[in-house]
């Protein structure tokens, strides 16, 4: 999908198929007011010590997550780092099961071992939650291996940072997934910021597609704050994948509204900045398509936004009524039979 | 039996195994088209074909960090490391991720994997390459440490390693690649965590693992001149570790050196120790009595590489102390 000067392919604002479809505009509103309340009331159960450890919420990056695994199939595979939440609930982890898992319940996708960076399920085929900065590339990579080796013809999603696009790890997975056409799509979720750190102060490129010249990846950059070009451009990329097995890289360019962790002011970025990615809100400039589409009213997304903060309410209810893991889980499964 | 090198024995089990289970495949530098870079998977690419035995890139990292990839979903790599001392650069593959997935994940993705090599120091090969690393591996909940100190253990360890679903850390050494020895020609499947005594004895016990195995031997062989009878044992396993072997050979003998290639402080050894104070306090005879490493990275020079290894003349010193002999 690489053009022939090396520049990306970018998603442009054509959408086309069932990006213009009314049910699926509506269903993605939906699940997007859902990733977004399921964040929030994430969020304050955090701020009210419901629960502890590290959290790193997703807020403002749901067009990603949303356009990214409607163009998947379930047998598809998908791997993160430690900010999975709602990743792993698109995948197909009930939400209830993820929030479980934050308040530390045996009825948590990891059953209380794993918290908020560790989500896992085999039924779904999420391969974690990771917690440790670029090492769950090598890991893609070796899923992407299997599919080969066994003749399927599945996927893996890998979600990077941006961030881990400069660790070693990063790197020697590429080389590996390029040289061996290993069938994984790397998609860099580009908020720009490492923790506390601007990409721009620590990186020698000025877009992160680049990383995949050095190993004639195809690659491309998607506006990942609509989730209609985003989904539209998936949709291509990963049938190319399936169809060619050769990995792609992809620089999908977004902003977390929130402080890297919950504890994390986000001092180091301006009002000014702030206020112009809120304006590019993924919730609302979609509502602003449906609306002017004339494909509902400001109320019939309102009712679906109600919905979704009642979803939300329902995991964290389930949540919280739900037991702690026996005493006896400490010595299980450090060793496999 | 055949008589076989040990890494003629090591190849022969991989091979055995891949036949065996087609989801068994190994990767790692040189291993295919060069036949190894010690020669161990020799013959191995002509017979299972680029598929199953692949040369990687030189990124330690990234290939150990795809076996456990592929471990997740199903797959049974072996993971060649040219030395440990490379290997070093795979640990946060090995530490951070094959060996806490089972556990973070509850148990819904395990590991089946295993990283092999040589440890520990040849011959002049200087700091960087005469490293010992399985006291940091051992620290580690979730993975398995194997030594063998002759071609049929090495043989039989690794087919279990193999069919083990855990990530096996398989500690090998250059010094014994060469090692000949009567190896069964039946399938034969050593259990992890069973150690094993390699010569009887009544007077003090010798425990000793990997390469170490072969000095407690030429200590024994020497002190039964003396009329000293060593009882060696050799854990083969140090995670899972076969304490019952080593209290039972306390029980017998009241005094007992360990013989390790490492370092004293915070090692396998220590460990042993302790577990041998607690368990055997009221059996001992002598104190528990240590020969390792000095604390200093391996130097170059031959004459320099001697002092600091634990040698038969710096053993057997130690050996008499615990008999108080003079």
């Amino acid at each position: 999908m690489a053009s022939k000067n090396n520049a990306p392919v970018k998603s442009s604002a054509a959408t086309s198929g069932s990006t213009q479809d009314k049910a699926w505009l509506l269903s993605v509103y939906q699940e997007m007011c859902y990733y977004r309340r399921f964040e929030e009331r994430v969020l304050q159960a955090y701020t009210q010590q419901k629960f502890a450890g590290f959290c790193h919420v997703h807020i403002g990056q749901e067009a990603l997550c949303v356009g990214v695994q409607r163009a998947l199939r379930p047998t598809d595979y998908m791997i993160s780092g430690y900010r999975s939440h709602t990743q792993s609930i698109a995948k197909g982890i009930p939400g209830k099961e993820v929030f479980s898992e934050l308040y530390g319940k045996v009825t948590g996708c990891s059953k209380g071992n794993g918290g908020s960076m560790h989500m896992f399920s085999k039924e779904h085929r999420f391969l974690g939650g990771h917690g440790i900065v670029g090492g769950q590339v090598p890991l893609a990579a070796g899923v992407g291996f299997a599919i080969n080796y066994e003749k399927r013809d599945d996927i893996i999603v890998c979600y990077i940072g941006d961030a881990a696009t400069n660790q070693g790890q990063f790197h020697e997975a590429l080389n590996m997934a390029a040289t061996w056409k290993l069938p994984c799509l790397f998609v860099i979720e580009n908020n720009r910021y490492g923790m506390g750190t601007d990409i721009k102060r620590t990186t020698s490129i000025d877009h992160l597609w680049k990383r995949a010249l050095a190993f004639d990846m195809d690659h491309g950059e998607v506006d990942g704050m609509n989730v209609q070009t985003t989904h539209a451009f998936l949709e291509g990329v990963v049938a190319g994948i399936r169809k060619t097995k050769r990995p792609y890289l992809l620089d999908a360019i977004c902003y977390r509204y929130k402080g890297h962790s919950v504890s994390d002011p986000g001092l180091y970025r301006s009002k000014e900045e702030m206020a112009e990615w809120m304006a590019k809100d993924p919730i609302i400039q979609l509502g602003d398509f449906i609306k002017k589409s004339k494909m509902a009213t400001d109320a019939e997304l309102k009712a679906l936004d109600t919905k979704a903060k009642e979803m939300a309410r329902a995991d964290e209810d389930f949540a919280e009524e739900q037991d702690i893991p026996p005493d006896s889980q400490v010595w299980q499964n450090v060793y496999a039979d | 039996m055949s008589i076989l090198t040990y890494r003629e024995a090591l190849g022969r089990a991989m091979t055995e195994e891949m036949v065996r289970d087609p989801k068994v495949f190994l990767m790692g530098e040189e291993v295919a088209q060069y036949n190894g870079a010690y020669k161990v998977s020799k013959g191995m690419l002509d017979r299972f074909g680029p598929e199953r035995v692949i040369d990687s890139p030189i990124s330690e990292g990234g290939f150990a960090g795809l076996g456990v990839g592929a471990a997740m979903v199903g797959l049974r790599p072996i993971i060649e490391m040219m030395t440990w001392n490379f290997g070093i650069q795979a640990f946060d593959q090995i530490i951070n991720h094959a060996a806490k997935m089972l556990y973070m994940s509850s148990g819904q993705f395990n590991v089946p994997i295993v990283f092999r090599g040589p440890n520990g120091a040849a011959h002049m090969l200087a700091a960087q390459h005469s490293q010992t690393i399985e006291g940091m591996l051992t620290q580690v909940p979730g993975l398995k440490v194997v030594t063998s100190c002759n071609p049929a253990d090495g043989y039989g360890l690794l087919k279990s390693s193999i069919r083990d679903n855990n990530p096996v850390i398989f500690l090998e050494s250059e010094m014994m690649y060469a090692m000949k020895g009567e190896v069964p020609d039946d399938e034969h499947l050593i259990p992890l965590g069973v150690g094993s005594i390699k010569r009887a004895g009544q007077h003090v016990t010798l425990i000793a693992w990997a390469k170490m195995v072969s000095r407690a031997m030429d200590c024994a062989e020497q002190l039964a001149a003396e009329g000293v009878e060593c009882e060696v044992i050799d854990p083969r396993c140090l995670r899972p570790l076969d304490e019952e072997m080593i209290f039972n050979s306390v029980r017998k003998t009241h005094r007992i050196v360990i013989i390790e290639e490492a370092y004293q402080a915070a090692s396998v050894g220590s460990y042993i120790a302790e577990q041998v104070q607690r368990f055997c306090f009221d059996e001992l005879d002598a104190p528990v009595m240590r020969v390792a490493n000095e604390f200093v990275p391996m130097p170059y020079a031959e004459s320099l590489e001697h002092l600091v290894m634990p040698e038969v003349e710096r053993i057997i010193p130690v050996i008499k102390q615990v008999l108080y002999m003079r």
